[in-house]
């Protein structure tokens, strides 16, 4: 009998076998008159070929810095980065020089950003802002540049692409709009998007289409996709995993399913029980009590306790570390973690 | 588009009417009268006075001038004749004009491309000290009176340095021209940089300007693409009205440094009372300005497509 070994063969794309992108133990602050506001505290994520994370929190849980950061796009000043590593392939971006970045910015890695209107730039024609990437990128001619421009908005599933290249974005809906957006950072086919609220700004049918043609173009390119979002909803058909972020730290870590099944951690918990649900109808709707901390002053231990319905001393004293999550045996659970000291309670009962 | 041409220019109609008669009845109000002004101190005789005045047709009505006048100018392109001079208008106009214009224009580049310029330095390093001594300068040059600049920079660069001749002899020598068109472009340029700083530091934190660093674009592609096609809408709607004023406005400086172009001319009708060769000026400069506005907003909707004009 022959046994045909399953022999993964590394696509093209990913180098030494590592994450395509890592982020260690980054903080970034920002120098303000009021004083230093440590919008990201000690974050860790890593995003494979193929894959796609979903970075969930409040505004000011320091998920767009996270995302800025990798990009290079923060103002620096005011924005600090006194410390961690954002590897990319296994090279740390933050040592490379400003010209090393550019090059990658928009080439390996693309983003795409919540308000297409504000983000395109309204006196430039789409097919002059989607032809640019070639141009400055490949040095490809205005000519040729304009036809991959065509090919990409074809791509994007934009009706009469062809007539419509030389239009402006205000004369496109919101859902288009975001479409040109993603053409956009597809054009040079990069390794990692990142999508900072690609859906927010959108209404909820359109929402969806939106995020099925990223999630088809994902997969046909097998790039990473780092999905930034405030909204349980659009997460759970496209991610596979999850990291919510609170304050400036991740406090959960899990695969998709299981945060749903069983959150372990207070403020996921918080989250998902402030989902309405059908089932429930006629129940007030649960919300979680108080305001997303001011980064200013940050509550000391675990910035989540003045608002925790579980919180202990140890609570209002201690930053609790992410613990690796396990079942009730201590058999492991692959990819979970939690910064709660109650973790157990919270999953298990 | 061909409709709004249309309409604007239909528009001046009324404006240019308006203007003249507006001046032509405020040199009216005005005492002295220009026959007078002829014979200096000495009394001319009350018969050669009114064989003079009717000759001018200055003992008709106001507004019977006035329609004689427009007649003349629409129907002959007759802008009368200069009293003092005996002239036709149109031979002052002609002398006085080619001489404002290259000091105007000479003054328009300074202002464009100094007064843009810094303010996009200043812009670009909104809130340091680049951008505080950009503002503090451009304030000294709005505070202080055009007579009183002019008269530093000719003590300092014609008396003292040496550098430059201090008036204006031949006004076809843009040498001697600089100082003045300095001066008379000082308080638009510091406009110009007041605004295009404000307008560059506000679209530097557009969301757009974000995206063209995201997508990997260099510096000065970012800057000189993305950022000025924006920033700039707002200034050039600016310049294009000031076209305008430097050609108008030149009147103390054109006193100042002896130059015989409109504003002199202007100046010197005044003084003696022609309401015709006046006229002739101001209608000119209406005429400018109005054309100068409609140029400017025709080419704010080529710089900014969400303009359409129907």
């Amino acid at each position: 009998m022959t046994v045909i070994e399953e022999v993964s063969v590394p696509s093209p794309r990913d180098g030494d076998g590592g994450p395509l992108l890592e982020v260690r133990d980054l903080h970034v602050e920002f120098h303000t008159r009021e004083g230093v506001v440590k919008a990201v505290n000690g974050v860790n994520y890593s995003v494979d070929a193929g894959e796609t994370l979903a970075v969930l929190g409040e505004s000011g849980s320091g998920k767009s810095v996270t995302a800025q950061a990798v990009m290079g796009i923060l103002d620096m000043p005011p924005a600090k980065i006194p410390q961690g590593e954002i590897l990319f392939r296994g090279q740390d971006m933050l040592k490379m020089s400003g010209e090393e970045r550019r090059k990658i910015r928009g080439r390996r890695i693309a983003m795409i950003f919540q308000d297409a209107l504000s983000s395109l730039n309204p006196v430039l024609s789409v097919g002059y802002q989607l032809g640019e990437m070639f141009r400055v990128h490949q040095g490809m001619s205005k000519k040729d540049a304009k036809a991959k421009a065509i090919e990409l908005m074809d791509r994007v599933k934009i009706p009469a692409a062809a007539a419509r290249v030389n239009d402006y974005p205000h004369q496109f809906s919101g859902g288009m709009r975001q479409r040109i957006m993603i053409a956009m950072a597809l054009a040079l086919e990069p390794d990692l998007i990142i999508a900072d609220e690609p859906t927010t700004a959108l209404d909820v049918t359109v929402q969806a289409q939106v995020m099925e043609l990223l999630a088809d173009l994902q997969r046909e390119y097998n790039m990473g996709l780092i999905l930034i979002t405030h909204d349980l909803g659009v997460v759970a058909d496209v991610a596979d995993k999850i990291a919510v972020m609170y304050a400036g730290r991740i406090v959960e870590r899990a695969p998709v399913h299981e945060l749903y099944k069983r959150p372990a951690h207070p403020y996921t918990r918080g989250l998902l029980d402030s989902i309405p649900r059908l089932d429930q109808k006629g129940q007030e709707l649960y919300a979680i009590k108080g305001l997303p901390p001011n980064l200013l002053r940050v509550p000391s231990g675990c910035a989540f306790n003045p608002r925790c319905p579980k919180a202990q001393d140890i609570c209002r004293t201690d930053i609790p570390d992410l613990f690796p999550v396990t079942e009730p045996d201590g058999s492991e659970l692959v990819g979970r973690a939690s910064a709660c000291h109650f973790w157990k309670e919270t999953i298990h009962g | 588009m061909g409709r709004y041409v249309a309409r604007r220019l239909l528009q001046m109609i009324p404006v240019f009417i308006g203007t003249t008669l507006l001046i032509f009845l405020m040199v009216y109000a005005l005492p002295g009268d220009p026959v007078r002004g002829l014979f200096g101190d000495k009394a001319g005789s009350p018969q050669v006075i009114a064989a003079l005045r009717h000759q001018y047709g200055l003992d008709q009505p106001i507004l019977v001038q006035y329609w004689h006048y427009m007649r003349d100018m629409i129907l002959h392109a007759d802008f009368g004749t200069q009293i003092a001079s005996g002239r036709p208008v149109t031979d002052v106009l002609g002398d006085a004009f080619p001489v404002t214009l290259r000091l105007a224009s000479l003054a328009f580049v300074i202002e464009v491309v100094v007064g843009i310029g810094l303010g996009i330095m200043a812009g670009m390093r909104a809130g340091r000290l680049t951008d505080n001594v950009v503002l503090l300068i451009s304030l000294l040059l709005i505070s202080v009176p055009v007579f009183v600049l002019g008269f530093i920079l000719k003590v300092v660069f014609a008396f003292q340095l040496n550098w430059l001749p201090p008036n204006v002899n031949d006004s076809t020598n843009y040498n001697e021209l600089l100082m003045p068109a300095i001066v008379l472009a000082a308080a638009s340029l510091a406009y110009v940089t007041r605004l295009t700083r404000t307008s560059v530091a506000e679209n530097l934190r557009a969301d757009y300007i974000r995206t063209a660093i995201a997508k990997g674009l260099p510096k000065r592609r970012v800057v000189g693409v993305h950022l000025m096609r924006n920033s700039l809408i707002p200034v050039i709607t600016y310049l294009g009205t000031d076209i305008g004023a430097l050609m108008g406005g030149a009147v103390v400086t054109e006193g100042l440094f002896n130059i015989q172009g409109i504003g002199l001319t202007i100046y010197q009708s005044i003084v003696r009372r022609e309401g015709t060769t006046l006229v002739g000026l101001v209608t000119i400069l209406v005429l400018i300005y109005l054309v100068a506005n409609l140029l400017v907003d025709l080419l704010y909707a080529v710089l900014d497509p969400r303009i359409r004009y129907a």
